[in-house]
């Protein structure tokens, strides 16, 4: 039985597989909508979050199974004190796949390793997202052709980024790619995440402030919030949270095919007139999250279609 | 200072100095029967000053963990009266409850009974990191 708690646990063989299945569903959605009929995922949601519960109950109904919902944390049993592993023992008897959002990072691995069916990571604190990252290769790969040879900016908090993160490991096994961190001093990316992902593989990176700078050598800008809900101290939030916001000038400094991600939801870092730029890709991008859900529930179901 | 020699034992040698009293703690030894020597802040060629901790007696516990507490220190190992091994404890793949995951986002912050587990993820610089959020370990 497999799981995905990190991307890590995916081969650049399996992601590459898994692209091949959504690709697929997008040009035959017929063909996928009875593929998990019987089957129920649940979707235990611990921090709130509207598009990633949505997606992957969209993802589910259009493979024709069902979907277990929680509505929130204060509803389940969590807030009675019950345990994630608990949790994940109980839910395995009613469910057949478990998707779960957790505030504390490392609960999805707890749950993993206490459930008896696979568990998907759907985020865990400022830890992991591997759908997200799912939604951004496939994106990525649509829009460019390739994961290979890009130069992909990544923009905002790169500190707290689980999103940003992920697709660091992810893209650091295809070749040539390299990475522009453009982050205020206080939201630079992780050591851990330099030294053991991008220097222990030999990806070029360079770090800045200023994203204008950055602009004009970009394949793929990748642009994040500033989370309010990772931060202990408000004020230092304020302080940061506008520190990027891309403009319609500032998108004259790019290439005609750069295209702009974002994990959503944005606040005000993407100025809603660049959403008519064809550039923008952050609404495929949530619409592509669905299908490579799609590809992953068929995948850990082990469902032949 | 006289300690009478070990007959049967292990004495952990070249501690770093203040070190003993967190590995008398680390391993327990509180709880054994047997004559339990801490030796601190001795003279040492090498070290200049070290601790020393001598057991009478063999016990039970894998002492490759002390290496993540003081990867410098040696584990001699008595048998009637004779050293039989010498060693340099190795690095543990896993360390199991030795040190406590400092992030206070991490899952084992909120559910105490989680086990603290820590994976070698780095051997050259000694790098052990929370298996659940991957947050770097504080060295003791």
């Amino acid at each position: 039985m497999r799981s995905l708690i990190s991307i890590l646990d995916l081969s650049a063989d399996e992601i590459g597989e898994l692209i091949a299945t959504a690709n697929d569903i997008i040009d035959h959605p017929k063909k996928y909508s009875r593929s998990c009929s019987g089957k129920k995922l649940a979707t235990l949601f611990f921090e709130p979050s509207t598009r990633t519960r949505l997606s992957f109950e969209a993802a589910m109904y259009e493979l024709g199974g069902n979907v277990l919902s929680v509505a929130s944390a204060d509803s389940s049993s969590s807030s009675k004190g019950e345990s994630v592993a608990d949790t994940a023992k109980v839910v395995s008897c009613y469910a057949d796949i478990i998707a779960m959002r957790h505030p504390k990072e490392g609960a999805p691995l707890v749950a993993c390793e206490n459930a008896s069916i696979p568990v998907i990571n759907a985020g865990d604190g400022g830890h992991n997202h591997p759908t997200q990252t799912l939604a951004d290769v496939l994106t990525i790969m649509r829009e460019k052709g390739r994961l290979s040879n890009l130069r992909v900016g990544l923009c905002g908090d790169l500190k707290f980024g689980r999103t940003v993160h992920s697709l660091i490991q992810a893209l650091s096994r295809y070749e040539g790619v390299s990475f522009v961190l453009i982050s205020p001093e206080e939201l630079k990316l992780p050591s851990y995440i330099k030294n053991d992902v991008l220097k222990a593989n030999n990806i070029s990176y360079t770090q800045t402030t200023d994203l204008e700078e950055a602009l004009p050598q970009l394949d793929v800008l990748y642009m994040t919030r500033v989370q309010r809900e990772r931060f202990f101290n408000e004020e230092e939030y304020l302080r940061l949270k506008d520190s990027y916001i891309l403009t319609s000038d500032k998108m004259k400094l790019a290439c005609d095919d750069m295209c702009v991600l974002h994990p959503l939801p944005r606040v005000n870092e993407i100025s809603v007139e660049i959403d008519k730029d064809p550039r923008a890709c952050y609404f495929k991008q949530v619409l592509n999250g669905k299908y490579m859900r799609m590809a992953l529930i068929l995948k850990l179901l082990e469902v032949e279609v | 200072m006289n300690i009478d020699p070990i007959k049967n034992g292990i004495v952990i040698d070249h501690i770093k100095p203040g070190h003993a009293l967190k590995i008398y703690e680390f391993l327990n030894l509180e709880e054994l029967d047997s004559s339990v020597a801490i030796i601190k802040n001795t003279s040492s060629g090498r070290m200049g000053k070290k601790d020393i901790i001598k057991i009478d007696s063999i016990i039970n516990v894998d002492l490759n963990a002390l290496g993540f507490i003081d990867p410098d220190i040696t584990i001699d190992v008595i048998i009637e009266g004779v050293l039989k091994e010498k060693y340099h404890p190795e690095f543990p793949e896993k360390i199991v409850d030795v040190v406590k995951c400092h992030n206070p986002r991490c899952i084992t912050s909120t559910e105490q009974e989680l086990p603290q587990v820590f994976l070698l993820t780095d051997r050259e610089n000694r790098v052990y990191r929370c298996k659940y959020c991957e947050t770097k370990a504080k060295k003791m």
